[in-house]
């Protein structure tokens, strides 16, 4: 197509057509030695993981915020209740990455949340909040907000809802989902502990005739449990990750917040 | 109709005259800001149980040249809050001018509240955030201090991507390396320590931290400006100290300091 073009190109004289001419030249105007320029992101480490089981969903991240090697603060929640001025609210979300992009994310879904609740004289339900965080994520697909957002919330059921984001807005709900710079180190081990990946019934056979365990209901205390593992476990191996362990549990009586500490080294 | 599709439905040159192309490459792109010019350094801030202490030297470099060295980088804003800017001096500036302007039009206003350290905070993280986003930033690492909505001492930083958080201690730019270490000693349980740091020993941190920048930081100077924001809501401001007690004795034991050759 390219030798196409420069082939018509060379007749476009004869023709009586503008073709190369309307083609800017990237080079021609290069404004000499170009030096430091500005990049907007950042990125604040820390850690997010949510959970959820048939009556609840507990979402957590640990307090640390980080610039390179230095600690900003130890206490920096990356959890918050959605459109909390209303007391029947159940949706929760966390952010982690760049945290200013992460707070405007916040806002801006909060505000919508309100204005929702405002106008429409009910909660909006996790399943919308859902969708709209993704369309605010895809509206900046071309600047995104440099965020991994996990939304929790009790669906129209009663049951926990978990929606996992991508920075720039692709979703889906799950049972369970690790974000931010301990991801690595947390969903394997939430793949084995919540759905029981690479565990089988002992004695069911050999190869393919090994059965993988069945996939239980967790408890909220078991949740609990082990969301405190993931989290004292990727404080060994990951520097951004400490300080401090937030909680939300959410469950139909209302959203309950924990802090616990973690360590600080 | 000729034989080359890629000229179909174009516009004819003899009708409409050639393609006007100028617009394309007439001009360069809008540049901003990509580096700050003439910079402020580090910024201290701490908190005790009654308010908040916040220190800046008073120099301005341009590059390694110590070029004014008499700028005042602690700001007040309502009589009540403290800025402390770090970085682009003429970003600092502009700013100084945008909150002086929001103030008196605040005081005209009617409904007779006035803006807290914590609004103030949230206002510039909003600025920083905003110009960040249209990618011209202002060049700046700023700690706010002052009180709360509910009068307890605040402190809190922000910088030009609009990245915000508070701490008991604060320190901005080299200060984050050097002083922060030594200021975190008085808080060892972080906000549940505040209540045993008493003015003078947040004082005496933040003058210690100033001499360890001065002998540290290259681009420090021994003169600095110190204020005290109480929750009384009154501000002790000092703009012209000088560092006491230097002790350059360790430079003997470094080869390239005073007389010595070799």
């Amino acid at each position: 197509m390219a030798s196409l073009m420069s082939d018509t190109a060379a007749h476009s004289d004869a023709l009586g057509y503008s073709f190369s001419k309307s083609i800017p030249n990237p080079t021609s105007h290069s404004s000499g030695p170009r030096q430091h320029s500005f990049y907007p992101y950042t990125d604040n480490g820390g850690s997010t993981l949510g959970i959820t089981g048939s009556t609840f969903a507990i979402l957590a991240g640990d307090t640390r915020s980080t610039s390179g090697y230095n600690i900003n603060t130890r206490h920096a929640p990356k959890v918050f209740r959605i459109g909390a001025d209303d007391p029947s609210s159940r949706i929760v979300l966390s952010v982690v990455g760049f945290a200013a992009d992460g707070n405007a994310l916040k806002e801006r879904l909060d505000t919508i949340v309100k204005m929702y609740r405002y106008q429409h004289g009910k909660a909006m339900s996790v399943k919308a909040c859902a969708q709209r965080l993704s369309t605010i994520l895809y509206s900046k697909r071309f600047f995104p907000y440099y965020v991994h957002a996990i939304l929790g919330g009790m669906d129209e059921d009663g049951k926990g809802a978990l929606y996992s984001y991508d920075p720039v807005g692709s979703y889906e709900r799950e049972q369970c989902r690790a974000a931010g710079a301990a991801a690595s180190l947390i969903m394997p081990f939430l793949d084995n502990q919540v759905n029981y990946k690479n565990q089988h019934v002992p004695g069911s056979g050999e190869g393919h005739a090994l059965q993988q365990r069945q996939v239980t209901d967790l408890s909220q205390d078991t949740v609990q449990g082990l969301v405190r593992d993931a989290f004292t476990s990727a404080v060994e191996r990951h520097i951004e990750v400490g300080d401090g362990l937030q909680m939300m549990i959410i469950t139909k009586e209302g959203v309950q917040e924990i802090f616990e500490p973690l360590k600080r080294d | 109709m000729n034989h080359f599709p890629q000229a179909w439905g174009r516009p004819r040159d003899d009708i409409y005259g050639p393609y006007d192309s100028s617009h394309l490459h007439s001009s360069l792109p809008q540049s901003h800001t990509q580096s700050p010019a003439v910079t402020g350094t580090s910024v201290l801030g701490v908190k005790f149980k009654d308010g908040v202490v916040i220190a800046a030297d008073n120099l301005a470099s341009y590059g390694s040249l110590a070029r004014f060295t008499d700028v005042k980088r602690l700001r007040t804003f309502a009589g009540t809050s403290v800025i402390g800017f770090g970085g682009d001096v003429s970003d600092m500036q502009y700013l100084d001018r945008l909150l002086q302007s929001l103030d008196i039009r605040e005081n005209y206003s009617s409904h007779g509240h006035s803006l807290n350290a914590k609004n103030l905070h949230t206002y510039l993280a909003k600025i920083f955030y905003k110009r960040r986003s249209d990618f011209n930033p202002l060049w700046n690492n700023v700690l706010v201090a002052g009180l709360d909505d509910e009068g307890k001492p605040f402190l809190s930083q922000a910088d030009l991507l609009g990245t915000t958080f508070s701490a008991p201690t604060l320190a901005t730019g080299f200060g984050a390396h050097l002083a922060q270490p030594l200021l975190r000693r008085l808080v060892p349980h972080d906000e549940g320590s505040v209540k045993d740091v008493t003015r003078e020993m947040a004082i005496d941190a933040v003058k210690e931290c100033m001499k360890v920048l001065f002998y540290r930081d290259a681009r420090s100077s021994d003169r600095y400006s110190i204020a005290v924001v109480t929750k009384e809501g009154e501000i002790e401001m000092k703009e012209d100290e000088k560092l006491e007690g230097q002790s350059w004795a360790f430079a003997d034991m470094i080869r390239g300091y005073g007389t010595q050759v070799n």
